[in-house]
């Protein structure tokens, strides 16, 4: 077997053995947007139908849990456990580190949006999409790892752990994820449009809807997210 | 020329000099021990050798490749064992070392490796539960799966159990046999003199002594005759009576400048048998490994440091009580 095809496939199958990552990546997005799309207690916005904001929020609620917290909580540990520092004694060589775990990312991310898709689609999901929501959740990814790769690169496993919750929650919130950013008061809603979850929801919203846009400046923020966050981690990331 | 060669290495930590102009060489085939306390530089040279840190000055070669400039083709060839860790902690032994199989061109096979480590038996035991032996010899299996011509082990039976380091003494013996040259450090005397056919003495990050583990043992063999009786003996008397000067380096612990032959060992048992004096012991030409370490790496003013220790422990005990 290929190196890069055996540490693609290390990298999955430790994933997918921890029960928490599981629930993080799966559980959870599954949960909520049953939960929400059939109990009709969230706050609708503009919306007719909470679904119409709920798939698109939860696909970048989806990309959030693999790009970032997934990454920078399995990163952080492997090099608090040496991991790191012993692969480099190995002929695998960082790239090849790297694109197994892109390579890991993109299999858990089509894993999760398909079976988001066939969900929302039994919810009564009007389907429609364009090419741009293909391109937001690339972009998504490439921001969402960055910030994963910039906490793991810098912080012990735990810290790293609470970090990557901690930040999670806090941009689930303000992400317009489970409740659209027009119901946050207007202070709030102008922070929580310069975040990367916020920009990303505002893609796929604008993507995953007919009859609606992306508002320029959500592709700006995103844009921005997908170079400034990986190049912080490059620069700072420590690999011992 | 050796497989690997360290010249006048000096490697610093902003002010601290973890390794200050040290020099070895290690043939084809050869065992060296790099033996030391801890944070005498060991690990400091390993790491140098395997491309981690960055000489300040001198030279590091491994089969004669630069361990950074040259790292690509360097760890197609060489194996290594990390002080501690290096194992995804979920991971299970058979699937690591078919991960680590699959970096090399020509790997050992994975299940008769797992075998020869006496893991045959854990395939469904991740890293994270195994003891600290079990661990260690993983590591090992992962250094040797590449079919290594280099290996560097540090501190292979750190803290593991009597069985496991046979088994790992044994790994490295069997390693030699096949021609691989193996660089191990150790703070464990008994670990250097029995698995190396050299042994570099390391200390404070200079060398002090190298040899086989003979030669150190029998250089050391100064002219001299060490013995213990009772303390505060007549050492003039002594010294008049075996012509030879007589000096009482600890209480109760003795030294005489006099050849170890079996002459002037029968007189110096005559004289305390005249004086009705008991010999504690005695000890003449071989050293012991471990009378050349400590005397090498000699710890000055121990003795003050367990006193002040013994001390304040003493208050701490006399203020808990009043308190």
């Amino acid at each position: 077997m290929s190196s890069l095809r055996a540490q693609t496939r290390t990298e999955l199958v430790l994933t997918l053995r921890r029960g928490e990552s599981l629930l993080l990546i799966l559980g959870i997005p599954l949960l909520l947007l049953a939960f929400f799309s059939t109990v009709d207690i969230l706050p609708k916005g503009d919306f007719d139908d909470p679904i119409d904001f709920l798939f698109p929020g939860i696909v970048a609620l989806a990309v959030m849990s693999t790009g970032m917290v997934q990454l920078a909580i399995g990163t952080a540990f492997e090099r608090q456990y040496g991991v790191l520092k012993r692969l480099g004694i190995t002929p695998l060589g960082r790239p090849r580190l790297l694109t197994a775990k892109t390579l890991s990312i993109v299999a858990i991310e089509v894993v999760q949006i398909v079976l988001l898709l066939v969900l929302a689609l039994a919810l009564g999901w009007d389907e429609y999409v364009q090419i741009g929501a293909f391109i937001g959740v690339v972009l998504g990814t490439i921001a969402f790892a960055g910030l994963g790769l910039l906490m793991a690169g810098q912080l012990k496993g735990e810290v790293t752990l609470a970090a990557a919750n901690g930040l999670y929650l806090v941009l689930l919130l303000l992400g317009g994820m489970v409740i659209p950013l027009s119901e946050l008061p207007t202070g709030l809603r102008r922070i929580a449009e310069l975040l990367p979850s916020g920009a990303l929801t505002q893609v796929l919203v604008g993507t995953l809807n007919a009859g609606r846009t992306v508002p320029v400046h959500a592709w700006v923020v995103l844009l921005a997210w997908a170079a400034f966050a990986p190049l912080a981690a490059a620069k700072t990331f420590r690999w011992e | 020329m050796g497989l690997i060669e360290v010249d006048e290495l000096v490697v610093r930590y902003g002010r601290v000099t973890a390794v200050d102009h040290v020099s070895f060489s290690v043939a084809a085939g050869e065992v060296l021990a790099l033996l030391g306390p801890n944070g005498a530089g060991k690990t400091t040279t390993i790491e140098t050798l395997e491309g981690f840190r960055r000489p300040s000055s001198g030279r590091a070669r491994v089969l004669g490749l630069d361990p950074i400039a040259d790292h690509a083709a360097l760890v197609r060839r060489v194996g290594a064992m990390l002080q501690s860790g290096g194992v995804y902690p979920g991971i299970h032994p058979r699937e690591v070392v078919r991960l680590f199989a699959s970096y090399y061109d020509d790997a050992e096979d994975p299940d008769a490796l797992l075998e020869r480590v006496g893991l045959g038996h854990r395939r469904a035991t991740t890293w994270r539960q195994m003891s600290g032996g079990e661990q260690q010899r993983l590591s090992l299996a992962l250094a040797l799966v590449g079919k290594p011509e280099v290996v560097f082990l540090d501190e292979p039976t750190a803290g593991i159990d009597v069985a496991g380091r046979h088994l790992i003494r044994e790994l490295i013996r069997e390693q030699r046999q096949l021609g691989v040259t193996v660089l191990v450090t150790t703070h464990d005397l008994e670990e250097a003199e029995r698995v190396a056919d050299r042994i570099v003495i390391i200390d404070r990050g200079e060398i002090v002594a190298s040899g086989t583990p003979a030669e150190l043992m029998s250089s050391s063999a100064h002219d001299e005759i060490r013995f213990g009786a009772p303390p505060h003996l007549d050492t003039a008397g002594l010294g008049r009576a075996l012509n030879a000067f007589v000096d009482e380096i600890s209480p109760g612990e003795y030294e005489v400048a006099t050849p170890p032959t079996p002459a002037n060992v029968a007189a110096l048992t005559a004289w305390l048998a005249e004086h009705e004096l008991p010999l504690a012991d005695l000890r003449a030409g071989r050293q012991r490994l471990e009378d050349v370490f400590l005397r090498l790496t000699a710890v000055t003013g121990e003795y003050p440091t367990v006193t002040i220790d013994h001390d304040r422990r003493g208050g701490h005990r006399r203020r808990s009580r009043s308190g």
